[in-house]
């Protein structure tokens, strides 16, 4: 029988040296979870000042130049901070215990592409307190923005972004291994549980596009640094090459970003509905067949370069086609509660507002990819909105209902349901306050990435500021009801937690072993 | 577990995607954009130097052939072409000038990019002799009459009446050294 892991009580030494040299998938998805709580504070508190400095037209708090690093820098540590982070330790958690696995297949290259991550951090964050300041160019980072002008500390920005990227292979590979390899016996690829299922396709997408993204970066390093022309016209390059070369990374990126947060709510609708899933095997088609139009799509960020009506036409009857798997996603969540016995218990409550909140995002989508509206609404507000109820309610409102559904198997303890739905709902209409004024915004003309605005925008731009803080409040509650959950929550040792829930991870024993399935279940 | 050298092919198969990919990005798409480019004419990217095959001039179709000058960001030149139009038969070759003076205090290089709209017309605007094919050296206050000889193709489709051509000069005197030239 293995060992169990040291504790405080052992000292601090060896408790520390448990942390930094783990190999145990529940630590690192422990460690992967803390660190993009980190930093989605972190990325949260640079929405406050951006919202802050919106809350009235001119100049209040900060200068121009600081809001665009606070843009940059809220996009890319929420993207690659944040979210994806999250989801990573959500399946370095959960991925073995669903599919009866001791643990990760390659786990000291687990431990690996966790501790690269906050040292990439440090890199791109300390780049703020740099002469220059951080990156400024918006977290799409386009040449020559992020070349000709950047500041000089783009250096940092690229190598940072090298090591994220460099993580996220790993984790990938890592999480494709375990789930080829390592699956409990009769455990066959159609038994698997959707959020395993939808990760692994996004390691697939991962493996294939961060290089991708290592490419343009590297690209830029060299023109910046060695007087290669990429991007750059005088030289004979192109500056829309980038852009090419960014969104055939950045769109699949929207999808792995989408697809885990798929996965966990198709683990928690059943389990609250108390029916099994409706169409399991159409959810897996559904979720390969965007992972595949994801490649094929890129173009329609790059409406307004001046493309050939046949690439304009193109890029949008393809964009329009991928809301017919994620059309065949929606009803069958939909059709999964019907009828069923629901009780609303906060993972629920996050999940049913993923449903809604995602469809509307994905509605915006839909107006965005007409090419010709497009036009109109380019690089406005209305995107920001639609991105935002795709990423905000999307991804994060499913990563909060992960944590609140498989907390207490992980921690034995339940979490405070009256402040989980205290939290729900000031989240819920904190999100909405924010974000849906901010497709009227668009709509009327205003632009992204601005430090101020014209005077007929003032309103709906002070409620938007409200609702931000809101959500903002939300956040903190949501911290402190995870960390008295830990420390002080109700025992409880029912294996199941959840009356309705299914899978394997449900038939250990609460809280999960520091080591599960050393003889693999076998499966009927 | 006997998973495991099945875990280490795995983990080479995939690095090895990883890396092929990587390698994508950087070799395969920049000059893969560029041919698709030069195969559909998007962006309007002219060819390099033409050398003037006998075609007859086809004195029934007149071109209006425009030109367009523009100084990159922060380039100081002045910088103008000195016909903003003429009109040509296709088949024939025909020179224009552009006007280009240094007017700072240090000696400078430059280098013109060309463009043409609409993009169909680009395949068929034909440069014999352009400055755009060479970096411009000016030195300080100097300035200099720049040279263009063009045939527009008499295949040059129907639904074409007026071809604009611009250049944006670019400021390049800090790569001058790395003698970037021959662009175009």
């Amino acid at each position: 029988m293995a060992h169990g892991p040291a504790t405080l009580a052992d000292g601090w030494g060896k408790y520390i040296s448990r942390w930094v040299f783990t190999t145990n998938h529940k630590d690192i998805g422990t460690l992967y979870l803390w660190f993009s709580f980190a930093m989605f504070i972190m990325g949260g508190a640079f929405a406050m000042i951006i919202r802050a400095e919106l809350f009235q037209p001119g100049m209040q708090l900060i200068k121009p130049e600081f809001f665009n690093q606070m843009t940059t820098m809220h996009g890319l540590v929420m993207v690659f901070g944040a979210i994806m982070p999250a989801f990573v330790g959500l399946a370095n958690w959960l991925i073995p215990m669903m599919i009866g696995a001791p643990d990760m297949a390659l786990p000291r290259m687990n431990n690996l592409s966790f501790w690269i991550l906050p040292f990439a951090f440090a890199i791109l964050t300390s780049t703020l307190f740099m002469e220059g300041g951080g990156p400024n160019f918006g977290w799409t980072f386009y040449a020559p923005l992020s070349t000709t002008y950047a500041p000089d500390t783009v250096n940092y920005f690229i190598f940072g972004v090298h090591i994220m990227g460099a993580s996220s292979i790993m984790g990938s590979i890592n999480i494709i291994a375990t789930v080829m390899n390592m699956r409990a016996p009769g455990m066959t690829y159609m038994k698997m549980p959707l959020f395993v299922w939808t990760w692994v396709i996004t390691a697939f997408l991962l493996v294939a596009v961060m290089p991708v993204l290592a490419g343009a970066v590297t690209m830029m390093l060299m023109d910046i640094n060695f007087g290669t022309s990429f991007f750059d016209a005088a030289g004979g390059g192109d500056p829309v090459l980038f852009q090419h070369i960014f969104w055939f990374f950045g769109h699949p990126e929207v999808y792995i970003i989408i697809l885990p947060a798929f996965g966990v709510v198709s683990q928690i609708i059943p389990t609250f509905s108390r029916k099994p899933l409706f169409g399991y095997s159409s959810m897996v088609y559904a979720t390969a067949a965007i992972a595949f139009l994801s490649f094929v799509v890129w173009a329609h960020h790059m409406f307004t370069v001046g493309m050939p009506i046949a690439g304009e036409l193109y890029f949008m009857y393809a964009t329009m086609l991928i809301a017919v798997p994620t059309g065949v996603k929606v009803f069958n969540w939909i059709t999964t509660m019907y009828r069923g016995s629901l009780t609303f218990e906060t993972p629920m409550l996050f999940s049913i507002a993923f449903v809604i909140l995602f469809t509307f995002g994905g509605f915006t989508g839909m107006m965005l990819s007409i090419a010709a509206a497009d036009m109109q609404y380019h690089d406005t507000y209305f995107v920001v909105a639609h991105f935002h109820y795709v990423m905000v309610a999307g991804a994060v409102f499913s990563g909060t209902a992960a944590v609140y559904y498989w907390l207490p198997k992980w921690c034995g303890r339940m979490y405070d349901e009256t402040m989980g739905k205290v939290q729900f709902w000031i989240a819920f209409i904190g999100f909405n306050i924010t974000f849906m004024p901010q497709h009227f915004l668009g709509l009327a003309g205003m632009p992204r990435r601005y430090a101020d605005y014209g005077l007929q925008f003032a309103d709906w731009n002070m409620v938007s500021s409200i609702g931000a803080f809101m959500y903002g409040g939300a956040q903190i509650l949501f911290l402190f009801n995870v960390i008295r959950t830990i420390g002080w929550g109700k025992p409880t040792d029912d294996p199941k937690v959840w009356e309705g829930a299914e899978g394997l991870e449900w038939t250990l024993p609460t809280p999960a072993p520091y080591h599960t399935f050393a003889t693999p279940p076998k499966i009927k | 577990m006997s998973a495991r050298p099945n875990n280490r092919s795995l983990l080479v198969k995939l690095t090895g995607l990883a890396v092929a990919m990587f390698m994508f990005a950087i070799f395969v798409l920049p000059p893969l954009y560029d041919l698709f480019c030069e195969i559909t004419g998007i962006g309007g990217k002219t060819d390099g130097a033409y050398t003037a095959v006998a075609v007859e001039v086809d004195t029934s179709r007149e071109i209006e052939v425009q030109f367009v000058a523009t100084n990159n960001a922060t380039m100081p030149w002045d910088f103008y072409p000195i016909e903003e139009r003429v009109i040509v038969h296709p088949g024939e070759s025909r020179e224009v000038a552009f006007y280009a003076q240094n007017r700072t205090g240090q000696d400078m290089v430059a280098q013109a990019i060309p463009n043409v709209l609409p993009n169909n017309a680009a395949d068929y605007f034909h440069k014999t002799e352009c400055f755009c094919f060479n970096n411009q050296p000016l030195a300080a206050g100097e300035s200099a009459e720049l040279a263009l000889v063009f045939i527009i193709d008499p295949d040059l489709p129907v639904s074409v009446n007026t071809v604009t051509l611009s250049y944006t000069m670019f400021d390049i005197t800090d790569r001058a050294i790395a003698q970037v030239s021959q662009v175009q």
